[in-house]
């Protein structure tokens, strides 16, 4: 793996460490690492960090719906254009063109489902390219972001061994 | 007196580790660095096809020599050392490497024989040799010439007399490696010599900067040697306890004789969980290995800063720095102090003295706060 592909894959797993300890665990200097990182950042390699959170850890409310949107184009409109129209949305943390029965995946939050059902309805439903939506509330997270919410990573392995 | 042990038995002193051990479990803030497994569990694959062989109720003896599943797949992945060894007769899946280590050693060696081992080592070796009747001879190795054996210290250790050699690199304590042309040298030397070998390949595939040679792959060593390897590393699977050995065909059956009436087969779950591994967890070595060796870089970066001197460690997941005096005396304070157990270099033999085992099987929050610590005490000491 060549230094840049590795601080990807690093980054991709905690993105959160000092230039100094990803210089050390590259083997680079840190201005190497600096370097890098901006060149991953102008080729729009890496689009941003952010921190993986467990709301309901929080006293926050919280509220997450995957939602299926069926969309009919046009001669003027295609996916880009309806994508870009749903993206500009706060709202929508993800958005995403998928195979099967429906045609973009997006994924709203909001402080409550009643937030987040009156967005559905009343930005989302009515463009008028857009044919049905089916809303999935989220009850439960299990992992995210390859985190798994469950795993406290206990060791329970013996303090020596040979 | 009853059940007095015999003179072999009372002639092996307890692991100097045990004590390392027992203080560590004294307090519940130490975070250790003196550990010689991986932090990863089990890839899930693994271990779910182990889960699924129990439901299936597969709970019975395998074939002395393990699965023939297992063996073919071992055959297979072996080729990658360049080995080339017929599952049928000349594989035999074992209780972990050690089972093949102990079998090895009460197969090959006679009483009285002597046995070569290079110094630093993983401290199983010498009471093994003890316990199969033969004579340990050390072969003291030294970090200025990075841990290697070469025929020269052999040499001089009077090793030409020597019926066997156990080799082990990627080397448990120091993670020295040997390149090719470092290997052919001792493979020379044995063929001229006529010492068979036990080369423990347990680390093999934690393996950086380079890839690792075999010894059996060098001219006239195939037929001389016995190579040791296992799941426990590479697969993260040490309580699986799943290694194998592959040789000659009349080598392997000679080993199976002993397996056959001690052990009669290998754990069967752990042998399903090994079929699995074997054949679809190989993204998940390569992931834990590039995790290692980042913590290796970093450890090694960190050493350097805090100017302890650490040769450049190459394999497995261990550092082997310079403490710069008692070992043990600093192993001790470091634990009673900062809270952090590491492993006297000692405790691995002649070279170790002076030295510090440093496992980076953990994670790498723990090992930057263990760093910390141990560059604090360096300064205050």
């Amino acid at each position: 793996m060549d230094t840049k592909r590795e601080l990807l894959s690093l980054l991709s797993t905690d993105a959160r460490e000092s230039t100094e300890d990803i210089a050390r665990q590259l083997g680079v200097d840190a201005a190497t690492v600096e370097e890098l990182l901006d060149e991953l950042e102008a080729e729009g390699t890496v689009r941003g960090y952010r921190a993986v959170v467990d709301w309901d850890n929080t006293d926050d409310q919280h509220v997450a719906a995957f939602v299926e949107l069926n969309v009919e184009l046009d001669r003027e409109t295609g996916y880009e254009e309806i994508a870009d129209r749903i993206a500009r949305f706060a709202e929508v943390e993800s958005l995403r063109l998928v195979s099967g029965d429906y045609d973009f995946a997006i994924e709203v939050t909001g402080d409550s489902m009643q937030d987040v059902s009156r967005f559905i309805s009343n930005q989302i439903a009515p463009i008028p390219e857009i044919t049905q939506t089916v809303t999935h509330f989220i009850m439960q997270t299990y992992k995210e972001a390859g985190i798994d919410f469950g795993d406290r990573d206990d060791d329970d392995r013996l303090s020596v061994s040979p | 007196m009853t059940l007095q042990p015999n003179d072999r038995v009372a002639g092996v002193p307890e692991s100097g580790i045990r004590k390392f051990f027992e203080l560590a479990e004294e307090r519940d803030d130490v975070i250790s660095l003196g550990v010689g497994e991986p932090d990863f569990s089990t890839p899930w694959a693994a271990r779910s096809a182990a889960i699924h062989s129990l439901e299936a109720g597969r709970t019975s003896y395998t074939s002395n020599r393990g699965m023939s599943d297992l063996r073919r797949l071992i055959s297979d992945y072996s080729r990658r050392w360049g080995h080339d060894y017929d599952p049928d007769t000349e594989i035999l899946v074992t209780s972990g490497a050690s089972e093949a280590v102990d079998l090895a050693l009460r197969t090959f060696i006679s009483p009285g024989d002597t046995v070569a081992i290079h110094q630093p080592n993983y401290i199983s070796y010498r009471p093994g040799i003890q316990f199969a009747g033969g004579e340990p001879l050390a072969v003291p190795t030294s970090a200025a010439n990075d841990f290697v054996l070469t025929p020269e210290a052999l040499d001089a250790a009077g090793a030409s007399e020597a019926e066997l050699l156990v080799l082990c690199y990627p080397n448990n304590p120091t993670g020295a490696v040997m390149t090719e042309s470092e290997i052919r040298a001792v493979a020379d030397y044995c063929v001229d010599n006529d010492i068979d070998v036990i080369a423990d390949e347990i680390y093999a595939a934690l393996t950086y900067d380079g890839d690792h040679t075999s010894i059996a792959s060098m001219p006239g060593m195939r037929e001389r040697t016995i190579v040791i390897n296992g799941f426990s590393k590479a697969y993260a699977m040490t309580g699986l306890r799943l290694g194998y050995a592959l040789g000659p065909a009349a080598a392997i059956g000679s080993m199976n004789r002993v397996h056959q009436y001690t052990m009669l087969s290998a754990p069967t779950t752990a042998q399903y969980a090994a079929v699995e591994a074997l054949r679809s967890c190989d993204d998940a070595v390569t992931e834990m290995t590039a995790e290692y060796n980042r913590r290796r870089r970093f450890v090694l970066s960190r050493f350097e800063e805090m100017g302890l001197d650490c040769f450049t460690s190459r394999g497995a997941f261990y550092a082997f720095p310079e403490c710069g005096g008692d070992d043990e005396a600093f192993a001790e304070d470091l634990l009673k102090q900062e809270g952090v157990a590491v492993v006297p270099g000692r405790v691995f033999g002649e070279g170790g003295t002076g030295h510090l085992r440093v496992s980076y099987a953990t994670s790498m929050r723990e090992l930057k706060t263990a760093m910390n610590r141990i560059e604090t005490f360096c300064r205050n000491r």
